[in-house]
């Protein structure tokens, strides 16, 4: 091509690139803008043309990170990556660890309260949550099982998918008749219900007040959330009131975030209750919402196995979500957690572990329509039930030297930790307990009498022992069954006190 | 609409015939023959289809059959009979007895009988022919990302634009709503010192958006959750704000349970042996694992697992979402990176928040993406310190539940040898859905589950069951057996639970009932590629790998959702259908999970319904890059194979008689 003819094709390129500037809507403003900057000041027009291709080049820019790193040649990583040793996945087991595996009682056939082992010896079980003996329950059976035939095992799928089945509609609807509250929700776990019931209310800059003694689970419902925590000293109604009046006043100034109080019924790493009377009153005082976990109270404190909310006459709806359990007292399997129909219908949409996992098998939600159906209706279990827990009771927490009993009257669940004397004059430290209570269980189970112990609340890897936070006092653990006599429970009770007595006195 | 109390502990059979539905249904629309079930006791016999091509055979099938019941009436033999003969179904998997004594050639059922067969095959469809059967297995080779189609942009734009109105709109309402219906909005305020429980922004999208489709979700269902699901029916007269039971059922074909291997019954072994153990060990455990809960029946199933999925050893947990929540804090910590795909599972990202290690996302099932952020962290270190990570998980799925793609774990492998981080696979879909033993990814991939540190997996799906397993080295196990929270404070997996998981485990491995579980795994693979291939030919866009039994349709549109999915439930199936927030803004799908309890017939209507439904709502989007090719073009590339590449894609529309005639064949191959 000769230069006439390129020439010729610039000319008309321009033009019909000129032509089609003037045909855009809006260009004869611009140009006349420019034209008119122009003659009144060129370096304005330049200044302007300098700030507007800045823009350009900022906008257009890759984003950046703030951290610092270093530049390195592919080279170099290679051999970084050759010399990078990991650690391995996980640590080694600790000698107690490894006590701890090999020692743990697998039964053969079905829990009650006497239960074989698998080394072949039937022993009496006082170490599971077969407070009523429904294990045993041929009734709770014979539905299980008609529930098998129509339901089959498992619903296939999550609730929002299909995975919704009527028993479950069913079982929602018995625990808030139950309750008292408007309405329920039931997850497929008890244990993981709380810790996906706290973060799909309590957000980032919502503030939590809890008590120092709640179980893991709350803990790690907590910690999740990313809510501001703030921790008041275990069942102390002052303190609590105390870290109150600090919250509003601290946020007087700030605009309303959601405050929950959190707390349990029965304490699972103490055994005693909660004074709800005056918590409700604290929170109303205060205008906070209160969380309930009574997993370890509900089916059994109260003349219906009610929970708290029973025992202690306090309306149902006063207590704005009551988290339980139907795995335990219930022996079936799930929790729930009830309220009024916004905090239910919220769950169903936002809380983890409800959305993005299966339902519950149908069977075990009949059984546990089932059991709570039962409680209502023959309280009288549950009379049995406290006459077991006084004679065991009798036989360890006022005739023990050595350990004390930090349950409340009503609760099944035993926990007896060293009386304070003794640890001072045997300078024990919590793994030295641990390992004491380790023998007693080993003792008591060579006399025919099965126990099991409080179990530490695991700390995340790497976390620095300061951080670690509160941790339960080492304890035994005796769960009273009304599968006993009232004369066998307290022969296991002897049996209990003696092996105690044995092995702390022996201990220097 | 067939009418029926809905009382779960009737002793009658809550589930009638589908013919019986068709029937009554008005509403029904004018079906294909092979639509109607016609007399079960025929399709018992692999009669399902009227457009079987062998006929005679079938009836030379059927004399050889009604011989060896002669010659020996227990159901256990019949297994043993010649697998020659060409169409005999003898689905065990069904739980069926086979009529004890017959005594002439041709015995029809007593009432009783046709009953329990229906029910039987409700909950699992028998199977039509032995042709329909497959192998899940990787072919070998590059394992490449599935073609991702995409509609012409007239529908990403309308997708968009129909996103902003219903914005719009719900912003307007919220205006004149918060003004005039101020007790609506109530619980959005500030009231009397207490901040909402949810904020009014974060609520927008449920209030305005979510509730319009609300129907589509958490329909409520009754009985088993088998090859059909039973629906209670249910209306709302206020907006989807509360919903009236009708008190009438509706049976659906299942295209939404994740029961992959057809455990979903309420007969058979698997049920047997949960009947039998609720009889000697009552439904609960009543402790944690750690206390007292371990049973010998855990044990058990633990072993099964372990040698099932191929490694030393295992341990199982009450949920599978804890499975998840709890393992990882007992595996990484501060100091520890964790790489995670970016459509991990929820449980994933709960459990790895917890854990307190850094988290580093790469793009899904991105190769190159997940090596250049490997060779970042170990060339620099943790931030600010710069020292080097104490170690590196990366956790990536076996089978993601809403793309229906499989990690690539040859890949994974690979990067895992140069790179030596820890390698966590998240098995919930795959376990039982992959692989021609069904063991999962390793299992598919063919490759050695010990280069796999950890793999974890859920019995909700494949087993029918309930709960989680982590499998590892024994010395990983033990470790966590004494620091895994949901093994010291969970309550432990339930007898009736454990035995439906052993019992499965026994089917599929082929120590209980030889063949079933093969039939069923190979059902499985046959009825997945079946179903893709179908709707990649009727010119659907599907995402997912071939073998997955996980099929996204896209339908982008939001208001393609409902409509999508009344359609289906209108011609009695029922779907899935998910939108933003579970998947991107522009590609609104619906999900059909398939099973092996499908047969043949039910996907042949889930393919005329998706053709009618597809033509009624526009979703026939796709180009041809992703596969199924003209019916014509087909016949040229079967000679050339080389030819099509030269060739301009063309967007396939298979006519549906034409898909339903090549469909079995073509399955065994490369699906294009």
């Amino acid at each position: 091509m000769d230069f006439n003819g390129a020439q010729g094709t610039v000319v008309r390129l321009f033009n019909d690139a000129n032509a089609q500037f003037h045909k855009m809507p809006g260009s004869a403003i611009i140009l006349r803008y420019i034209k008119s900057s122009y003659q009144d000041d060129p370096v304005r027009s330049a200044i302007e043309l300098f700030l507007f291709l800045f823009a350009v080049r900022y906008l257009l820019a890759p984003t950046y990170s703030t951290q610092k790193k270093v530049a390195l040649t592919e080279e170099e990583i290679d051999e970084l990556v050759d010399d990078w040793t990991p650690e391995p996945l996980v640590a080694a087991q600790t000698p107690f660890e490894e006590l701890e595996n090999e020692k743990r009682p697998v039964i053969v056939g079905p829990t009650g309260p006497k239960s074989k082992l698998s080394n072949g010896r039937t022993v009496t079980n006082l170490a599971s949550y077969n407070f009523y003996n429904f294990v045993a329950n041929e009734t709770l059976k014979e539905k299980a099982i008609q529930t098998l035939r129509t339901y089959g095992v498992g619903p296939c799928g999550p609730p929002g998918f299909y995975g919704t089945q009527d028993v479950h509609i069913k079982t929602e609807a018995d625990v808030a008749a139950a309750l008292g509250t408007p309405a329920c929700i039931i997850y497929a776990q008890s244990f993981s219900t709380i810790s996906s019931v706290i973060p799909s209310f309590s957000k980032r800059g919502d503030i939590i007040v809890a008590d120092k003694a709640v179980n893991f689970s709350v803990r790690k419902g907590i910690q999740i959330s990313r809510s501001t925590v703030r921790w008041y000293e275990h069942n102390d109604m002052e303190d609590l009131e105390r870290v109150l009046q600090k919250v509003v006043k601290e946020q007087a100034k700030k605009p309303l975030t959601r405050r929950f109080i959190i707390t349990e019924g029965l304490f699972e790493n103490i055994g005693d209750v909660v004074d709800l009377p005056k918590l409700v009153e604290l929170k109303l005082r205060y205008k906070f919402r209160l969380i309930l976990d009574e997993t370890w109270s509900y089916g059994v404190l109260g003349r219906t196995g009610g929970g708290v909310t029973e025992a202690q006459n306090v309306d149902g709806t006063e207590v704005d979500m009551i988290i339980g359990s139907l795995s335990g007292p219930l022996c079936a399997a799930g929790g729930f957690c009830a309220g009024n129909e916004e905090v239910v219908e919220h769950q169903r949409i936002s809380s983890a572990s409800y959305t993005y996992s299966a339902a519950l098998p149908a069977l075990l939600s009949t059984t546990a329509s089932e059991t709570i159906a039962m409680l209502q209706e023959q309280p009288e279990i549950m009379a049995t039930l406290r006459e077991n827990i006084k004679s065991m009771r009798a036989q360890l927490d006022p005739r023990s030297d050595w350990v004390k009993c930090t349950s409340v009257a009503d609760n099944p669940i035993m926990l007896l930790v060293l009386k304070p004397e003794v640890v001072v004059s045997k300078n024990l430290s919590l793994h030295d307990q641990h390992q004491l209570f380790q023998d007693v269980m080993d003792e008591c189970l060579a006399n025919g009498v099965m126990i099991t112990r409080l179990k530490s609340m695991p700390t995340g890897l790497g976390v620095h022992p300061r951080d670690q936070g509160w941790q339960p006092t080492p304890a035994l653990k005796v769960c009273v069954t009304t599968g006993l006599t009232k004369k066998e429970t307290e022969k296991a009770g002897i049996v209990i006190r003696h092996a105690i007595t044995k092995i702390v006195s022996r201990r220097r | 609409m067939p009418t029926r109390s809905i009382n779960p502990f009737a002793t009658t059979s809550p589930s009638s015939s589908p013919s019986l539905d068709a029937i009554n249904e008005k509403r029904e629309q004018p079906r294909r023959t092979s639509f109607t079930k016609g007399n079960k006791f025929t399709s018992l016999f692999g009669g399902g289809s009227p457009k079987s091509r062998d006929a005679a055979a079938l009836r030379d099938a059927l004399v050889a059959q009604q011989q060896a019941l002669l010659n020996s009436p227990s159901p256990q033999q019949l297994n043993l009979a010649p697998i020659s003969l060409p169409s005999i179904s003898l689905t065990t998997a069904t739980g069926e007895k086979m009529p004890a004594e017959p005594k002439t050639l041709f015995q029809p059922p007593s009432q009783e009988d046709a009953r329990r067969l229906a029910r039987a095959h409700a909950q699992f469809g028998p199977l039509g022919s032995q042709s329909h059967r497959c192998v899940s297995q990787f072919p070998g080779g590059e394992f490449a990302e599935p073609v991702e189609d995409e509609p012409p942009y007239y529908y990403l734009i309308t997708t968009y634009i129909s996103y902003l109105i219903l914005i719009v709109f719900g912003h307007v309402r919220d205006f004149f709503g918060k003004r005039f219906r101020r007790q609506h909005y109530s619980h959005l305020e500030e009231r009397d010192g207490y901040a909402p429980l949810n904020s009014d922004f974060d609520n927008f999208y449920t209030r305005r958006l979510k509730i319009r489709i609300n129907d589509c979700f958490s329909r409520p269902t009754t009985g088993v959750p088998g090859r059909f699901i039973t629906l209670l029916d249910r209306k709302s007269d206020d907006g989807n704000n509360t919903f009236k039971m009708l008190g009438t059922t509706t049976e659906t074909l299942n295209m939404s349970s994740y029961n992959y291997l057809g455990f979903a019954q309420s007969e058979g072994p698997c049920a047997d042996a949960a009947e039998a153990v609720i009889r000697k060990y009552g439904v609960t455990m009543a402790s944690p694992r750690s206390d007292v809960g371990t049973s010998d029946l855990s044990v058990e199933v633990e072993e099964l697992v372990a040698s099932f999925v191929g490694k030393p050893a295992s341990m199982v947990f009450s949920m599978g979402f804890v499975t998840n929540a709890t393992t990882f804090p007992t595996l990484v910590g501060k100091g520890c990176l964790m790489i995670s795909d970016e459509l991990n599972h929820s449980s994933i990202r709960f459990g790895s928040r917890l854990s307190g290690a850094m988290i580093e996302m790469f793009k899904h099932n991105d190769m190159r993406d997940l090596e250049r952020k490997l060779r970042e962290a170990i060339s620099q270190g943790q931030p600010r310190t710069h020292r080097p990570w104490k170690k590196i998980l990366v956790a990536v799925e076996g089978l993601y539940s809403m793309e229906g793609t499989m990690c690539n774990l040859p890949a994974l492998v690979e990067l895992k040898k140069k790179y030596k981080f820890n390698l966590y696979v998240d098995e919930a879909h795959s376990v039982g859905a992959l692989g021609p033993n069904g063991r999962g990814v390793c299992d598919y991939f063919g490759i050695d589950p010990s280069e796999v540190d950890i793999l974890m997996g859920t019995f909700t799906k494949s087993f029918g069951a309930n709960g989680g397993y982590i499998a590892a080295e024994k010395s990983i196990i033990d470790k966590l057996r004494v620091q895994n929270a949901g093994m010291l404070f969970a309550e432990s997996p339930t007898p009736p639970v454990l035995v439906q998981i052993a019992s499965a485990l026994r089917l599929i491995t082929g120590d209980l009932n030889p063949g079933q579980g093969e039939e069923r795994l190979q059902r499985l693979a046959f009825n997945s590629r079946y179903l893709r291939l179908g709707l990649k030919r009727l010119g659907f866009i599907v995402y997912g790998h071939d073998d997955s039994p996980i099929i996204p349709l896209l339908l982008y549109n939001p208001a393609k959702m409902p409509a999508f999915s009344h359609e289906m439930l209108k011609r009695k199936i029922s779907v899935v259908v998910v939108g933003y927030p579970a998947t991107p803004l522009v590609s609104s799908r619906a999900r059909f999970c398939v099973s092996a309890a499908h047969t043949k017939d039910d996907l042949d209507r889930m393919l005329a319904a998706c053709d009618e439904a597809g033509d009624l709502l526009q979703l026939k989007f796709s180009s041809g890059v992703a596969g199924g090719a003209e019916p014509e073009e087909f016949s040229l590339e079967e000679k050339d194979s080389g030819l099509r590449e030269r060739k301009a894609v063309k967007p396939p529309r298979w006519r549906l008689e034409d898909v339903l005639k090549r469909g079995v064949e073509d399955v065994q191959g490369v699906l294009c």
